[in-house]
C-alpha cells in the first residue's frame, strides 16, 4: 500500500511540477519571446522598422508614465474600497498647480505642487465617499466637473497678470514652465558607444528588435520615468509587504473583519484616496513638462479615465496597471511618429501572425471554439492588411480604447476588483 | 399635540430631502463661490447682483429654457439608467454619434415636413440606442461594467464622428470646416414664437423660443408614465432598489438591463436634436455642435434624483448659472466662477441627499423597532 502511494505521489509531484513550468515567470518569459517574434516577423515582412523602433519605444514608454501614475494612483483607491472615478479631476488639479508652481520654481516643485493638487481632490473625494457615504461613483464624477472648474479658476488668477501674460500666460494657458526634467541614458550599451543602437542599425530578426527595445526603455530616460517606475515598483511592496498595505487592502476586500481587528477602515480608505490624488496629480505634473512645457487647459485629455482602463486592464496590479497604461502609451507613440499608418498596419499583421498560431495551438489543444474564433480575427487582420492602403488617422486614434475594450471583453471574467470597493463602509458594519 | 407634532414631523420628512436638502446645498455652494471670490479679491455681492441682473430680461429667460429644454432631456437619458442602478456615462457618445447621422441622412432626404422630422428624430434614436446596446451586450454576456465600457465607447465615437464628418458624411460643396449639410426648412422643427405672439406677448428681436422645448415637455411626461405607470417601469424601479427581489418575482435581469441601456441610449439620441433641428445656430453637425451633453445630463440626473420635476428644476438652474455668469467678465469678475458654483452645488448636493436618506432610513429603523418592542414585551412568556 505504502509503495503505491509513494508511486502516485511521485507521479502528482511531476505533474505539478510540470504544470509549474508553463506558468509565472517562465510563461511570462516565454510570452515575451513569442511577442517579439511575432512582432518581428511583421516588422521584417511589413517593412516598418518603427514597429520596434527604440524612437517608438521611447516615446511609448514617456507617453506611458502619467498614464500608469493615474493607474496606480487608483489603484491604491481602489485597493482600500474606494471606486476613483475622479482620478481625471486629480490630474487637472496637478497641470494647474504644476503650471503654476514649474513656472515659478521648476520641475521638482512642480512634482511637489501636482502631488498637492491631487490630494487636495482625493480629499474631497474621501469626505463625499468615506465620511458621508455617497456613492463613489457619483463623488468621483463630481470631482471631475469641479475640478475644471477650479483649474480655470485658479488659471485666471495666475495667468492673466501682466507678468504672466507677457510671457503668453492666459485663462487656458500658462506661461512656459523653468527648466526640465533631466535625463539619463544606459552608459555604453544606450550611449556613448551605443552598443544596443549599433544592434538595432542592423535590421537582424529578433536580435535587433530585442535591441530597439531595451534601447527605447534605457536612452534618454527622463527623471518623471524614473521616478514613476520606482513608485510602481515601490506601490507593489508597499501593498503587498507591509503590515500598512495589508491593512488597506484589507479595507478594500472585507472591511468588517479590518475593523474587527482594530483597523480603522474609514481611516485606510482616506490614505487610500490621498496617496491616489498625490500620484494622479503627479501624472497631471507629468503632463505639464511633458508635452507644450507649459499648462494647457484641458490638457489631460481623459487621461485619467485612462488610468482607471488600464488599473482594470491590469487586474488591480501594479505590473498589469503599468503594462496597461504601455500598451496605450505605445498605441499613442505609434499615432504620434512620423509614417503612422505603415506602422499601425505591420501591427495589425502582427495581430493576425499571433492570432493565426494561437488558432494553431488550439486545435493542438482541441479547443475548437477558441481556435474558429482567433482564425477568423486573423484572417481579417490579414485582409485588412492586404487591401487597406492607407489607415485613417482617427482609426489609430481609437485603437488603445478597442483594445482596452477587447481585453475587458475578453478576460471580464478573469478580472477580480475588490471585493468591497464602491460599498459604503460604517463602522460597526459586518461586511 | 402629539398628533399636530406627528404630521409636522411627517411633512418634513417628505419634504426634507425634496426641498430641504437642494435649499441647503445651493446656500453651500453659493458660501463656496463667495470664499473663492472674496480670496481672490472680489466683491461676492457685486458678483451675485450683477449676475442677478443678467437674469433679468426677456432674452436671458427665453434662451434659459432654450438650454434647459437641451439639458432636461439630457438628464432624463441619463436618469432612466440610473433608476436601475446603471450608469451610462455613454450618453455623451451616444448622442453625437446619433446626431451626426441623422444630420447626414436628414439632410440628404426630401420629405414633406412633419415626415422629415420624425425621420430625422427616429434615425438618430436609433444610431444612438444600437452605440448604447453594446454596453449592454457586454455587460450581460461578458460581465463588463458598464463604467468602463461607456467611457471607451465615448473615445471610440469620438474617432468614429470625426472619421465620418471628414470623409463620407462632409459636405463637399462647403468650405474648408468638415461638417454635413443643412437640414432643409422642412426638417426643422418650428419655433414656438408664433404661438407667443398668438397669446399676447411679444419677444423683442432675434429672440426665439425654440420648439425643441416642446419635445423636452413630452420626453418628461414620457419618463414619468413610463417609470411610476408601468409595469416595465415597476420592475425596473424594483431591480435598481433590490435586484434579487426583482429576480425572484420573475424580472429578468438581463433582459431588463439589455432594454434599460437601450432606452437610455434612445432617450439620449434626442439630446442631439435641439441644436441639429431647432437651434438656427446650427441645422448642421460640425465642429461647432455642441460637446459634453451627456455628462451635463449625468449632473442633472443626480441633482434631480432622477425625478421628472426634480430634473427639470436642476436643468433650469443650470441653465441660469451658465447665462448669468456669462458676462460677469466684462466688469472684471471671473466668469469661471459658474462653474464653480455648479461644481460645489452638485458636490454638495449629492452630500446632503445621503445624510438625508441616511436619516431617515436611521429613523425608520428607529420606528420599527419602537413598533415592534411593546409587542414582544406584552407577549406571555
Amino acid at each position: 500500500v505504502s509503495l503505491e502511494n509513494t508511486g502516485t505521489t511521485v507521479a502528482s509531484t511531476e505533474l505539478v511540477a510540470r504544470r509549474k513550468w508553463f506558468e509565472g515567470r517562465n510563461l511570462v518569459v516565454l510570452l515575451a519571446v513569442f511577442g517579439l517574434a511575432v512582432m518581428s516577423s511583421a516588422r521584417v515582412i511589413a517593412d516598418a522598422d518603427r514597429l520596434t523602433s527604440s524612437g517608438t519605444i521611447g516615446l511609448g514608454l514617456r507617453l506611458a508614465i502619467p498614464i500608469a501614475l493615474a493607474g496606480i494612483g487608483g489603484l491604491y483607491a481602489e485597493r482600500s474600497g474606494t471606486v476613483n472615478i475622479g482620478l481625471e479631476g486629480m490630474m487637472v488639479m496637478g497641470t494647474i498647480m504644476a503650471g503654476y508652481f514649474g513656472w515659478q520654481y521648476g520641475p521638482v516643485a512642480a512634482l511637489i505642487a501636482g502631488a498637492f493638487g491631487g490630494i487636495l481632490a482625493g480629499l474631497l473625494l474621501g469626505m463625499a465617499t468615506a465620511t458621508f457615504g455617497v456613492n463613489h461613483i457619483v463623488a468621483g464624477f463630481a470631482i471631475n466637473i469641479i475640478a475644471p472648474g477650479v483649474a480655470r479658476f485658479l488659471a485666471n488668477q495666475w495667468f492673466t497678470t501682466p507678468e504672466a501674460s507677457a510671457l503668453g500666460g492666459s485663462v487656458s494657458n500658462g506661461p512656459p514652465v523653468d527648466g526640465q526634467f533631466p535625463k539619463v541614458s544606459l552608459p555604453v550599451l544606450s550611449s556613448g558607444p551605443d552598443l544596443l543602437g549599433d544592434l538595432e542599425e542592423k535590421g537582424w530578426w529578433l536580435i535587433s528588435d530585442a535591441a530597439g527595445i531595451l534601447r527605447g526603455l534605457t536612452s534618454d530616460l527622463r527623471l518623471d520615468t524614473i521616478i514613476a517606475v520606482v513608485l510602481i515598483v515601490g506601490t507593489s511592496y508597499l501593498v503587498w509587504h507591509t503590515p500598512f498595505g495589508l491593512r488597506l487592502r484589507a479595507a478594500g476586500e472585507k472591511p468588517g473583519a479590518a475593523d474587527s481587528l482594530g483597523v480603522s477602515v474609514i481611516r485606510m480608505r482616506y490614505y487610500g484616496v490621498i496617496l491616489s490624488g498625490a500620484l494622479a496629480g503627479m501624472g497631471g505634473a507629468v503632463l505639464v513638462f511633458a508635452g507644450a512645457n507649459r499648462y494647457q487647459q484641458g490638457q489631460t485629455l481623459g487621461q485619467g479615465y485612462l488610468g482607471l482602463a488600464a488599473l482594470v486592464f491590469g487586474n488591480w496590479m501594479p505590473a498589469g496597471t503599468f503594462g496597461g497604461a504601455g500598451v496605450f502609451g505605445y498605441a499613442n507613440g505609434i499615432r504620434l511618429s512620423i509614417d503612422a499608418s505603415t506602422t499601425v498596419k505591420a501591427l495589425i499583421l502582427a495581430v493576425g501572425i499571433a492570432l493565426a498560431l494561437f488558432a494553431v495551438w488550439s486545435i493542438v489543444k482541441r479547443n475548437v471554439h477558441a481556435a474558429v474564433i482567433s482564425a477568423i480575427v486573423a484572417v481579417l487582420a490579414f485582409v485588412v492588411y492586404a487591401v487597406v492602403d492607407e489607415i485613417n488617422n482617427q482609426f489609430i486614434y481609437m485603437t488603445p480604447y478597442v483594445v482596452t475594450l477587447l481585453v475587458v471583453t475578453l478576460f471580464a471574467q478573469r478580472l477580480r476588483p475588490p471585493a468591497a470597493e464602491g460599498i459604503p463602509y460604517r463602522k460597526g458594519d459586518s461586511l | 399635540m402629539s398628533r399636530v407634532l406627528a404630521t409636522a414631523k411627517r411633512i418634513m420628512a417628505r419634504l426634507g430631502p425634496n426641498v430641504l436638502a437642494p435649499v441647503i446645498a445651493g446656500a453651500v455652494a453659493i458660501a463656496v463661490s463667495s470664499v473663492a471670490l472674496l480670496l481672490s479679491g472680489y466683491s461676492p455681492t457685486e458678483a451675485f447682483t450683477a449676475m442677478w441682473k443678467v437674469l433679468d430680461s426677456t432674452e436671458s429667460v427665453v434662451g434659459i429654457i432654450n438650454q434647459a429644454g437641451w439639458y432636461y432631456v439630457a438628464g432624463v437619458a441619463v436618469a432612466i439608467g440610473f433608476k436601475m442602478g446603471l450608469f451610462n456615462i455613454g450618453a455623451d457618445g451616444q448622442y453625437r454619434l446619433g446626431a451626426l447621422f441623422a444630420a447626414y441622412f436628414g439632410a440628404k432626404a426630401d420629405l414633406p415636413a412633419v415626415l422629415h422630422v420624425l425621420y430625422i428624430v427616429l434615425i438618430a434614436v436609433v444610431v444612438a440606442a444600437a452605440w448604447a446596446a453594446i454596453a449592454g451586450i457586454l455587460k450581460v454576456t461578458r460581465g463588463v461594467n458598464e463604467v468602463i465600457s461607456t467611457i471607451m465607447l465615448n473615445y471610440i465615437a469620438t474617432g468614429l464622428t470625426a472619421w465620418l464628418l471628414n470623409t463620407y458624411f462632409r459636405n463637399r460643396t462647403g468650405g474648408l470646416t468638415a461638417e454635413t449639410k443643412l437640414i432643409p426648412e422642412s426638417g426643422r422643427i418650428p419655433s414656438l414664437n408664433a404661438l407667443v405672439e398668438a397669446l399676447g406677448f411679444h419677444f423683442g428681436r432675434g429672440v426665439v423660443l425654440q420648439g425643441y422645448v416642446v419635445l423636452a415637455i413630452f420626453v418628461g411626461v414620457g419618463y414619468y408614465v413610463l417609470l411610476f405607470r408601468s409595469r416595465y417601469g415597476f420592475e425596473l424601479r424594483v431591480t435598481g432598489v433590490n435586484p434579487s427581489a426583482a429576480k425572484a418575482s420573475g424580472v429578468n435581469p438581463k433582459r431588463m438591463i439589455l432594454i434599460t441601456i437601450m432606452l437610455s441610449g434612445a432617450v439620449a439620441g434626442l439630446i442631439g436634436m435641439g441644436p441639429l433641428l431647432s437651434d438656427s445656430q446650427y441645422y448642421k453637425y460640425g465642429d461647432q455642435f455642441p460637446l459634453s451633453l451627456g455628462f451635463t445630463g449625468l449632473s442633472l440626473a443626480l441633482l434631480g434624483r432622477n425625478n421628472p420635476v426634480g430634473i427639470a428644476l436642476a436643468a433650469i438652474v443650470w441653465a441660469a448659472i451658465e447665462r448669468a455668469t456669462q458676462p460677469l467678465s466684462i466688469i472684471g469678475i471671473p466668469q469661471e466662477i459658474g462653474i464653480i458654483l455648479q461644481g460645489s452645488f452638485l458636490l454638495s448636493a449629492v452630500i446632503v441627499f445621503e445624510v438625508f436618506s441616511r436619516r431617515a432610513q436611521e429613523q425608520a429603523i428607529r420606528d420599527a423597532a419602537a413598533r415592534a418592542a411593546p409587542r414582544t414585551m406584552g407577549a406571555p412568556a
